[in-house]
């Protein structure tokens, strides 16, 4: 048991932090939140940056242009990214940590080879289509049905909370292709090309005002049958393969991001009673990291994180609310402005325990899979 | 980078859990530490694990197991003592607090260690003069005596030996208290599996395994934030010993006693009884609390360790 870096990973970090220093200072102005086709673009050009640096897809194997690198190099990159406060995923997380991912285990070679590089190029966005409005945490009762036509699936219905549709080329999506058989067994999970006519793409207005997630329409959407990952009715299982990379890696940027706020925040707390909560709050951050690192060891040794993977998401989000709900005390009267940091992050930060699995949905994973507790059973009237 | 336990480090936890099942059962726990468990202990290597090459981080796994059978005892004293002092010795932090003083296991004590800013102070227990037994203690395994005045004693160490221990020390204790928090959702999860209540077993109601799936999530983070402190403690370079420490001490408290109540309250009215032992891990959490520094001590530490305007 150890934290030591070895000498290759500080090697890495030595030539990515050169990398960074020089790169950084050439990047246009970051553009304001809510500004999305301008997000697209500066997400993409940093992308596109690290691509031709070759630290896109740092995770990815190199068969799929990837960078292949260990566990401890990733969070060696986090570290840095972080610490020079370089761009943060953005609008490539669908793409990079999501349908990526998913694509590279389930999909077929074409597949791999059509969709792959342009995500780790930045020259194509992802958007996830997912719930709906009568399938939230129940998941598997989605209704936007698929039906088999010639070549094509005509897909209709209505996804939400899709993020980043607005300015997607493609989404993951979930759809009913068996209605008859058991709701987890009749699901598909299809590439959805969002210029396919009978896609109607409205932005929901967030807490926040304005938001990456938007409502997808789908009428008479007809996809290529090519655009399937994985086998018809196969796609609960691939589902739950997407949620192990959103769940146990997806979130470790936002951890370290959040880690880096707390400091910005201490810097500017002067009341006691503020400082001594903040120093609660990092201590928790500081143990959801070492956590990680936990998880990333296991992963290296044996394949997957284990069980530590399940806990990091339930803890973090908690976590960074109450990071979240001190910064607005500690700005007092200067967190009456959506634009400050702190504000946009208290507020965005909500979604954290209700998005890719509520913080009750967790803990009924947690009991029944980690504590062997008994599913929850209805009850009979008497 | 391999933040996962060694061979070794398995071994030694595998190893130290059957001896405290074999030689500390629940039933034995609740009679107490005397001499007898303190020669077992100390044949078993528990005390006298630096001086025999292991590092904190060894040290923090044989804590957590200690911890998880709820072991009686000045442990943590005698851990960092080993060298120091032959015999049982006790330990007693004076530094921003006021007689009487309330030392722990004094009938069993050959020596005070005595701690403050300055320095650690071997008393002989024997010449502990007024010592009036606390009748009820919070916690039954750790009796407790007030004592008014404190004779001056040998002087054993001086300020840099203080703050090492207040680091090691910390860290060992953290460890313990994650076992504590461990062992409370052990029990809960067990007994929520076969009490039955509207017919069928509690654990079924969310409103309980959400409790439950909390429990185990706090014991976690709080393993990793003392795993953290105790690799840190061993290899300075890679990070930050006293936040890490720090965070660490006040994880582990807090989820100690948080877990120490939930337990309770997931045993129901069983949990508000002498005879079920949940209440004997709450308890140690709360007298462990009191030594090297609290979770409002450590949430502050944390804290000073962070920028300021």
């Amino acid at each position: 048991m150890d934290l030591r870096y070895s000498a290759s990973d500080e090697a890495f970090r030595t030539e990515l932090r050169a990398w960074l220093e020089r790169t950084l200072p050439d990047l246009p102005p970051r553009p304001s939140w809510d500004d999305w086709a301008g997000r697209r673009r500066y997400d993409t050009d940093w992308q596109r940056r690290l691509f031709d640096a070759g630290y896109a897809g740092i995770n990815w194997p190199r068969e799929f242009g990837g960078r292949d690198a260990s566990p401890s190099e990733q969070l060696v990159y986090l570290e840095e990214t972080t610490r020079a406060r370089a761009p943060y995923v953005g609008v490539n997380f669908v793409g990079s940590l999501h349908a990526g991912p998913t694509i590279m285990t389930e999909g077929s070679d074409e597949q791999k080879a059509r969709y792959l590089p342009p995500v780790l190029r930045g020259d194509e966005v992802w958007c996830q289509g997912f719930s709906e409005p009568g399938a939230g945490s129940d998941l598997a009762a989605l209704r936007t049905n698929a039906v088999r036509d010639g070549d094509h699936y005509v897909v209709n219905g209505q996804k939400i909370w899709c993020s980043f549709a607005h300015i997607a080329d493609y989404g993951e999506l979930l759809v009913r292709t068996d209605p008859d058989a058991p709701k987890h067994r009749g699901i598909t999970w299809l590439i959805l090309p969002m210029d396919t006519p009978g896609i109607d793409v409205r932005p929901i207005d967030t807490v926040l005002g304005s938001s990456e997630f938007c409502e997808v329409f789908l009428d008479d959407v007809r996809v290529p049958v090519a655009n399937r990952v994985g086998a018809e009715n196969d796609g609960w299982r691939i589902t739950q393969v997407t949620f192990a990379f959103e769940r146990g890696t997806a979130f470790v940027s936002e951890l370290v991001e959040a880690r880096r706020m707390a400091e910005d925040l201490a810097a500017i707390a002067r009341d006691p009673a503020h400082r001594h909560e903040l120093g609660h709050v990092v201590a928790e951050l500081d143990a959801v990291w070492a956590l990680t690192k936990r998880n990333v060891s296991r992963a290296a040794r044996d394949g997957s994180p284990g069980d530590g993977a399940l806990m990091v998401k339930l803890a973090y989000s908690e976590s960074r609310q109450k990071l979240g709900d001190l910064s607005v005390r500690v700005l007092d009267r200067s967190a009456l402005d959506i634009d400050n940091e702190f504000v946009v992050e208290r507020l965005r930060t909500l979604a954290l325990t209700i998005a890719a699995g509520t913080s009750q949905i967790q803990r009924n994973i947690i009991s029944e899979r980690l504590l062997g507790l008994p599913r929850e059973q209805p009850w009979t009237s008497n | 980078m391999d933040f996962e336990l060694s061979d070794d480090q398995v071994a030694l936890r595998d190893g130290i859990r059957s001896f405290c099942e074999g030689r500390f059962p629940i039933k034995r726990v609740r009679d107490g530490f005397d001499r007898a468990a303190h020669a077992e202990l100390a044949d078993a290597g528990v005390f006298s694990l630096r001086s025999d090459g292991f590092g904190v981080a060894d040290a923090a796994v044989v804590f957590e197991e200690l911890g998880r059978a709820v072991v009686p005892g000045p442990l943590v004293w005698l851990y960092l003592a080993h060298s120091l002092v032959d015999g049982v010795a006790g330990g007693l932090e004076v530094t921003g607090r006021e007689p009487p003083w309330m030392v722990e296991h004094l009938d069993v004590l050959d020596t005070l260690l005595v701690v403050d800013d300055d320095g650690v102070r071997a008393v002989a227990a024997g010449t502990i003069a007024g010592a009036v037994p606390v009748g009820r203690p919070l916690d039954p395994l750790t009796p407790v005596h007030r004592v008014e005045q404190l004779p001056a004693g040998e002087q054993v160490g001086d300020g840099d030996l203080v703050a090492r221990w207040r680091r090691e020390g910390a860290v060992v204790t953290a460890a313990f208290l994650v076992g504590v928090a461990q062992a409370c959702t052990d029990l809960s999860v067990a007994y929520a599996k076969e009490r039955r209540q509207f017919d069928r077993p509690i654990g079924s109601f969310q409103a309980v395994k959400h409790i439950l799936a909390d429990m185990r999530v706090r014991a976690e983070v709080a393993r990793a934030s003392v795993h953290a402190a105790a690799c840190t403690h061993d290899d300075r370079e890679v990070d930050d010993v006293a936040r890490a420490v720090a965070g660490a001490k006040m994880l582990a408290g807090e989820a100690a006693i948080t877990n120490g109540k939930a337990a309770t309250q997931v045993h129901g009215g069983m949990g508000f009884t002498w005879d079920v032992d949940v209440h004997l891990y709450l308890k140690r959490a709360w007298v462990l609390d009191t030594v090297l520094g609290s979770v409002d001590e450590h949430a502050d530490a944390v804290a000073a360790t962070l920028a300021s305007p």
